[in-house]
């Protein structure tokens, strides 16, 4: 019943475009331009992005993972999952599939909340653009205000997870 | 983006010359799992289009511009929350709003929710973490935006102890 009426919004939303783009409708022709631009930037990244993930799965090792990002891991684990954040392009929708795919391979919950915070904000070709346009003052006080509230937040979040054992969804 | 490219294609090839099997794996995951979330993608890009058609940019800047400085963080963090906005688009608008005399905070708020919280990311964020991993993540995320926003508009001396 759900599929069906999410499979009638898409159907009715690409006759609300085609109709548009008939009739020159600018309401339309406006949403089917952000459409496509979205369209277009995502799929530059999100299937080089899943190759990658493909391959992350076949040759790394759940040892491998569960020893620098597991239950046991050290500290270190939030540095890893910061630096990996630092080269993460695009934005969350790339970094939701890789967060889930290190948590299957035994990263626990704070590691996967600190890299999805930390892709979210210190992305560094971001945040070079984001210095150029509003200055670096700006840039570092948001960096350093919101990267030790994003670790502290994702312990806090992941201990209360764990101890509750919450277990993501398998995909 | 082409070195990312290159490096991709690379480590298939080297994946490949080691093991056939496993690289022919990884590429079926890779098909498999891009598949499985193609319906979501195809929703938040549904979404997507209609919230930046409800929020242009003018009406962004129109709406930043104006009154109170707190009302305008909140107004800007709701916006950021709920839009989302490749970095190229979203620094030059920011941009345009501090010459604009936007202060540094409402930038802050709207910049930094526009990052950490997604609420059109949701039908995504839900498949791959579960809904109330997405839930708690969002609203931990909006709160520590909001410090965020406060701080910077200590900093920038835009409001006072």
């Amino acid at each position: 019943m759900k599929k069906i009426l999410k499979i009638s919004i898409f159907i009715f939303y690409f006759l609300f475009i085609g109709f548009s783009l008939i009739f020159h409708l600018e309401s339309g022709e406006l949403i089917a331009q952000n459409f496509l631009s979205f369209a277009f930037s995502m799929l530059k990244i999100v299937p080089v992005a899943f190759v990658l993930i493909g391959l992350f799965e076949v040759w790394v090792k759940r040892e491998t993972i569960e020893k620098h990002l597991g239950d046991n891991s050290s500290w270190l684990g939030f540095l890893w999952a910061i630096l990996l954040s630092g080269t993460t392009v695009g934005g969350l929708y790339v970094a939701f599939p890789i967060a889930a795919v290190l948590h299957k391979k035994g990263a626990k919950l704070s590691v996967i909340f600190t890299y999805l915070g930390a892709s979210a904000i210190c992305r560094i070709p971001m945040m070079i653009f984001e210095s150029s346009f509003l200055g670096i003052k700006f840039t570092l006080v948001r960096l350093l205000v919101s990267l030790p509230l994003i670790i502290i937040s994702s312990v806090i979040m992941g201990n209360i997870l764990t101890k509750t054992n919450y277990a993501i969804a398998r995909h | 983006m082409l070195i990312l490219y290159l490096v991709t294609v690379i480590l298939v090839i080297i994946s490949f010359i080691i093991n056939k099997q496993k690289t022919i794996k990884a590429l079926k995951i890779a098909i498999k799992k891009f598949s499985k979330i193609m319906p979501a993608f195809l929703t938040m890009l549904i979404l997507i289009s209609i919230v930046l058609y409800v929020f242009p940019q003018e009406l962004i800047i129109k709406y930043l511009g104006i009154g109170n400085k707190y009302i305008s963080t909140l107004i800007a963090s709701l916006i950021g929350s709920i839009t989302l906005m490749p970095g190229f688009i979203a620094f030059p608008l920011a941009g345009i709003l501090h010459q604009q005399g936007v202060p540094y905070m409402v930038l802050s708020a709207f910049t930094t929710t526009l990052m950490l919280v997604g609420i059109i990311t949701f039908p995504i964020e839900r498949e791959f973490l579960g809904i109330k991993i997405t839930i708690i993540r969002n609203l931990a995320c909006f709160a520590i935006a909001i410090i965020v926003a406060i701080v910077t508009g200590f900093v920038f001396g835009e409001i006072g102890i």
